[in-house]
């Protein structure tokens, strides 16, 4: 016996304190609910939903389940929390870089940018650009293409879409070509630590990435074509667009929101990352002849990814929780879809609220398992 | 002397304990609900978050409507002042949760009758003060004067957590016509975004189409379609499970309707004690002893229509005065060609 009965006796009765405090919400919640004769229970996810839903990433409409309508909700949560993250992310980092750059005009211009987008509430931020960017578009019959294909209205941005002939063999070019990558870079990794001979591996890259999709094209028997989108008479002054693919404005004004709130806070994690560098290792870095470009990428990123990840990991959450402000622009996510109309239509409000709790702690948990190996690999190992 | 006092202090503590336990035990058996309410001196109540005629706030904070009178109603006949009355303002998401959890104890926020919602989720619903019916609103310059004239890929705004999203499936179903659902959780973001051109049509109950027609930027550039795709009764809401606060209400909402149809208005309403007919008298509370099985004193109707009026003259000041709809409709009384018809009070 090692352990103390002082050191497990507070233990003991922390535990016991969460386990009373959860039974007796559990206890009260079930008192009330046969009280009002309310049943618990999770048959209603196998039962017809019918409702129609927005926007949607699988084949779904009302005479499908509550579980799909789910699934919908939740594809659309993450639709929008990864495009965000990536506009995010590279937003962040090009500011990030931007703050700490000699030109004043670019400079202050980030500075600027931070500043007035971090200090303002999101939700007012997503109300912007849904209700006031969205009233200065043009109705469909009145809007201007862009590039010919591209058309911007209220309705939403109508973009053409790929029509494919042979789409198998042009995806497996795509995968011979990064496959082929990969070994070439492990090649050449190899070659510099045994010869010292640098191989050009950046343009070998591009160069596959663009030739062997080409040449599935050329010899291949790949065709792609565009279908434009045609506008189309609803009513006297009603109009819309019909073939090509639509994106919804509310999808676009909340990508757009959440990207551009998030990328000030990852600017500052760069930034943060960039300083913490010590100016001692850019300056040995330079003084053994490495060129600007060479000290960026193989001495400053390396030591600066370890501060930037962490706290990144954090906006990374934050973005995918905000996503659920969407309710309020009728972006078709889980809030709006499964905690509002399901929610609503079925009165399961414990059973519903539990699941959808459950669904972001397991995404957030998921993307902070895939940070912190991220992390950890680039981590100093010690030899 | 010191241990008399303790034995004294402590006899006086079992008395009133005991005293207490009496109390408590009649008025359980009245109703906890009530109890509570007169205990705390208002009527929770949950509204919308803002439909002319309906359940409005105007810049002072004052709620109108017809939905508001009914828990103006119930808190004349409960506590004798017709403004003890705690609105909450509720989205069509939140209204049944606010309810069953116990935060409010009356929903007066023109929420439809149904089946699956007076059965399955802990709700009951106590009568009608309102026969609506779904209809849709489109821009006058579209041309379009029928549903018929509706055409694949039409947009139709609304809110979320109503029985409009179900009946928009079933009417675009059946008429085999694809359509864009957008729908908000409140309902100034639905006409927001109607009337910046989102949506081709929006859709609601009528006289939410009517109401909100006001909101907008020009009225008279959006017409309300004919057709009617649905049944939408609408009507007060209380928890399941306090039968006695379930007849307050109930009553409450009936005493306006029978007032209108006696004819005694509030300004009428203290001449009426000496009329001829015994069913005015039971009304105006100077014959039989009504009040009493609700556990109230026996003018509880009498405050309702001189505090409040009675349903008549509540729409006429709502909806009929502000221009929302004029003309009663189903919402007439039996005698006078509509529907509304209540049991008799006695």
């Amino acid at each position: 016996m090692n352990f103390k009965l002082k050191d497990i006796v507070p233990q003991l009765i922390t535990v016991l304190a969460v386990v009373l405090v959860f039974g007796f919400f559990t206890y009260n919640a079930q008192i009330n609910m046969e009280n009002r004769g309310i049943d618990f229970g999770y048959g209603f996810l196998s039962q017809e939903s019918s409702f129609d839903v927005q926007f949607s990433l699988i084949e779904y409409d009302g005479s499908h389940s509550y579980f799909r309508a789910y699934l919908v909700g939740l594809l659309n949560t993450i639709l929008v929390s990864v495009i965000g993250i990536i506009i995010a992310t590279i937003l962040g980092v090009i500011v990030g870089i931007a703050r700490l750059s000699p030109n004043y005009l670019i400079n202050k211009f980030a500075a600027f940018y931070v500043e007035f987008f971090r200090n303002i509430p999101l939700l007012l931020q997503i109300f912007f650009w849904y209700f006031a960017a969205l009233r200065a578009l043009p109705l469909p019959q009145d809007a201007e293409a862009m590039f010919g294909v591209f058309f911007l209205t209220i309705k939403g941005l109508y973009v053409p879409a790929f029509i494919w002939q042979n789409f198998n063999i042009f995806f497996y070019s795509i995968v011979a070509a990064i496959i082929s990558i990969i070994v070439i870079r492990a090649h050449a990794k190899k070659v510099q630590e045994n010869q010292g001979k640098q191989i050009p591996v950046f343009l070998i890259s591009v160069g596959l990435i663009f030739i062997l999709p080409l040449l599935s094209f050329l010899i291949g028997g790949v065709r792609l074509s565009f279908e434009v989108p045609v506008l189309k008479q609803l009513a006297t002054t009603s109009f819309i667009y019909e073939g090509g693919v639509s994106l919804p404005p509310e999808l676009i004004a909340l990508t757009l929101s959440l990207s551009l709130y998030t990328a000030t806070f990852i600017a500052e994690c760069v930034r943060a990352g960039i300083q913490g560098v010590g100016k001692g290792q850019k300056e040995a870095a330079a003084s053994i002849g490495l060129t600007p470009n060479q000290v960026l990428k193989l001495v400053i990123m390396p030591q600066a990814l370890r501060i930037i990840i962490p706290p990144t990991t954090n906006q990374y959450l934050n973005l995918t929780k905000n996503s659920s402000l969407a309710a309020a622009i009728a972006y078709p996510d889980l809030v709006l879809v499964f905690a509002g109309t399901a929610l609503m239509q079925t009165g399961k409000a414990i059973e519903i609220v539990s699941i959808t709790m459950f669904t972001y702690l397991t995404l957030s948990i998921s993307i902070s398992i895939l940070m912190n190996w991220y992390n950890k690999k680039i981590a100093i190992q010690e030899k | 002397m010191f241990k008399y006092l303790k034995q004294l202090t402590s006899l006086v503590a079992m008395v009133a304990v005991l005293f207490t336990f009496t109390t408590e035990s009649m008025a359980a058996k009245k109703s906890k609900t009530l109890k509570n309410t007169q205990k705390k001196g208002f009527v929770r109540c949950g509204v919308s978050q803002g439909l002319p005629g309906f359940s409005n706030a105007d810049a002072a904070g004052n709620w109108t409507g017809v939905d508001v009178d009914v828990c103006r109603a119930v808190a004349a006949a409960v506590l004798g002042d017709a403004n003890k009355v705690k609105f909450t303002p509720l989205s069509a998401k939140e209204r049944f949760t606010a309810l069953t959890s116990g935060e409010i104890d009356i929903l007066s926020r023109n929420t439809t009758w149904t089946l699956s919602r007076d059965a399955d989720i802990g709700l009951t619903f106590v009568g009608v003060n309102f026969y609506d019916g779904q209809g849709f609103m489109v821009r006058k310059s579209s041309g379009i004067t029928s549903t018929s004239q509706f055409k694949d890929g039409i947009s139709a705004c609304t809110n979320i957590g109503t029985t409009t999203e179900l009946n928009m499936r079933d009417f675009f179903n059946s008429k085999g016509i694809s359509y864009e659902p957008v729908a908000f959780e409140k309902a100034d973001e639905v006409v927001a975004a109607y009337d910046a051109g989102r949506c081709d049509t929006y859709t609601t109950d009528k006289s939410g189409l009517a109401a909100q027609r006001t909101k907008m930027k020009n009225p008279d550039e959006h017409i309300v379609l004919p057709e009617t795709i649905s049944k939408e009764p609408l009507g007060p809401v209380v928890r399941q499970g306090d039968a006695v606060w379930e007849d307050i209400v109930r009553w409450s909402l009936n005493t306006m309707i029978e007032a209108e149809e006696y004819g005694i208005t509030s300004a009428n309403a203290d001449m009426m004690k000496t009329s001829d007919n015994p069913a005015i008298k039971r009304l105006v509370g100077a014959e039989g002893e009504l009040g009493a099985a609700f556990g109230l004193d026996n003018d509880w109707s009498l405050r309702i229509i001189k505090q409040v009026g009675n349903y008549g003259e509540s729409y006429k000041r709502n909806i009929a005065d502000t221009g929302i709809l004029p003309d009663r409709g189903p919402n007439q009384l039996w005698t006078k060609g509509g529907i509304l018809y209540v049991p008799p009070a006695r």
